[in-house]
């Protein structure tokens, strides 16, 4: 196995060296693509958008719905023969896309939950799920305008409290203010 | 034995009857839990996917964190929180890297503490301990033990168990002398963090996964994460909706430990689960 290649020495701007992951390694065997649970419904394969990485077809791989239909299982990478960390390759993409604007359209809902999510840690240090799913449905709301999601899971609400699992007032760290300073540090996300 | 306690955000969340049943369970084996103080997100899936130096940063902060109030030793019982708090372990022991993040997170980092998951918390105990400690045996439980994604993947970065054909907890529900089952889908991804975002994606890996554990035999699911027991138990209604999947209890490992320990289900927070328990009197 190789070892697990860092994506940037430089805050928040990922490398665009596909060197550094080695890409040049992967053979084609298509074990990635067999492991994967999400590439019978993906436009791009795993295998093929490393394939794009090696013959220079970045661009298209920063446009792939899949990037965003990962769900960072690491399967790819635990069975690579090659040590090619596919997963770890997937994530610097989609960093790239969201910096170059390139997210695919229909996937930007996957993006917005996870700025939200970001927000939600740089605001309070630790997650408050309600603040999370308000902001989650007003920003997919504000890219899909489709009224159906906003109302998804509103139904588990009362079903969670009568289980002591719905907490109205989130936990919030005390040193708030480095949790700032974190976030600037490394750049506020990469929105 | 005193034990440095990551929860993390979902183990103080909806998934407190997680946090429940591990504190009850552990109490019970003199397991003492000490909380990192002032603990923040580890950044989860968002950060690892937006932001890089982030994704080091904010579990690297816990790790100072731990060893500023002298905690060697780590429970991180989401193995996505264990992985983060794993990976950027692995990342400090390059110089430059551990300078870095120390200056980012404004404390001393060593790269001291150990992280663990809660199987190794039971390894930690001993099975002889655990199987001494059995007051009510579980006869009828046939559990499909499910890890998931993170407790075994990556291989080179979370080193615990076999990534294929993983057997822990297995192991450790047989020392409690209860049953488990072999079947195809215990290292098989549930959807993750994607429970909001891609509710589709979720509720057809879920039902995959439900369908082969009845399939081998299996009458309950055993999960040691809290996202797949949030997509597996709190979403498996809406599974069975969609795809017409048989109801299946779904137990964190240390509600049955915890059962054969002697405990009651209310003191465990098996009652709070969504999908009824069913397990005979």
């Amino acid at each position: 196995m190789g070892t697990p290649s860092p994506l940037s020495d430089s805050t928040h701007s990922p490398v665009n060296n596909w060197a550094t992951h080695q890409v040049e390694l992967c053979y084609q065997c298509g074990k990635c693509t067999a492991g994967c649970p999400r590439s019978e419904r993906m436009d791009v394969s795993p295998t093929r958008l490393i394939r794009w990485l090696q013959t220079g077809n970045q661009e298209r791989a920063l446009a792939a719905q899949s990037i965003w239909d990962c769900v960072s299982c690491q399967t790819c990478s635990a069975r690579c023969p090659q040590g090619v960390d596919c997963a770890s390759i997937l994530d610097a993409l989609r960093q790239m896309a969201v910096t170059r604007d390139t997210v695919a359209p229909a996937r930007r809902r996957i993006v917005a939950f996870q700025q939200a999510f970001l927000d939600n840690i740089r605001r309070n240090g630790r997650l408050n799920e309600l603040e999370l799913t308000a902001s989650f449905k007003l920003r997919a709301f504000r890219h899909d305008r489709a009224i159906g999601p906003l109302f998804q899971d509103a139904s588990l609400a009362p079903q969670l409290r009568k289980r002591g699992k719905l907490h109205l007032k989130g936990e919030r760290v005390q040193d708030r203010a480095v949790v700032a300073r974190i976030f600037d540090k490394c750049n506020g996300g990469a929105a | 034995m005193k034990i440095g306690y990551y929860p993390g955000c979902a183990l103080h969340g909806s998934s407190n009857d997680y946090e429940q049943s591990l504190r009850a369970c552990l109490g019970r084996l003199d397991v003492e839990l000490a909380e990192i103080q002032d603990w923040i997100c580890c950044g989860a899936t968002a950060a690892h996917s937006l932001n890089h130096k982030l994704s080091q940063a904010l579990p690297a902060r816990n790790l100072a964190l731990a060893e500023q109030q002298s905690l060697d030793e780590l429970l991180a019982p989401c193995p996505l929180c264990s992985m983060q708090l794993l990976k950027v372990s692995a990342d400090i022991k390059d110089t430059d890297a551990r300078a870095e993040l120390s200056a980012i997170v404004e404390l001393p980092l060593e790269g001291r503490t150990r992280v663990l998951n809660l199987i190794e918390i039971f390894q930690k105990v001993g099975l002889d301990t655990l199987a001494s400690a059995v007051t009510t045996k579980q006869e009828s439980i046939q559990a499909a033990c499910y890890y998931g994604c993170l407790l075994t993947r990556p291989p080179q970065i979370v080193t615990f168990d076999d990534p294929e054909e993983p057997q822990s907890m297995e192991t450790v529900l047989k020392a409690l002398g209860i049953k488990t089952v072999d079947w195809n889908f215990k290292t098989e991804c549930c959807g993750a963090g994607m429970t909001m975002a891609d509710e589709d994606t979720v509720l057809e890996l879920c039902h995959r996964i439900l369908e082969n554990a009845q399939a081998h035999g299996a009458n309950c699911l055993v999960v040691a994460c809290p996202m797949c027991h949030v997509n597996l138990d709190m979403k498996q209604p809406a599974v069975s909706r969609r795809h017409g999947t048989s109801p299946m209890p779904v137990y964190y490992l240390s509600d049955l430990a915890g059962l054969a320990l002697g405990l009651a289900p209310e003191e465990l927070g098996i009652n709070r689960h969504f999908m009824e328990a069913t397990w005979p009197a």
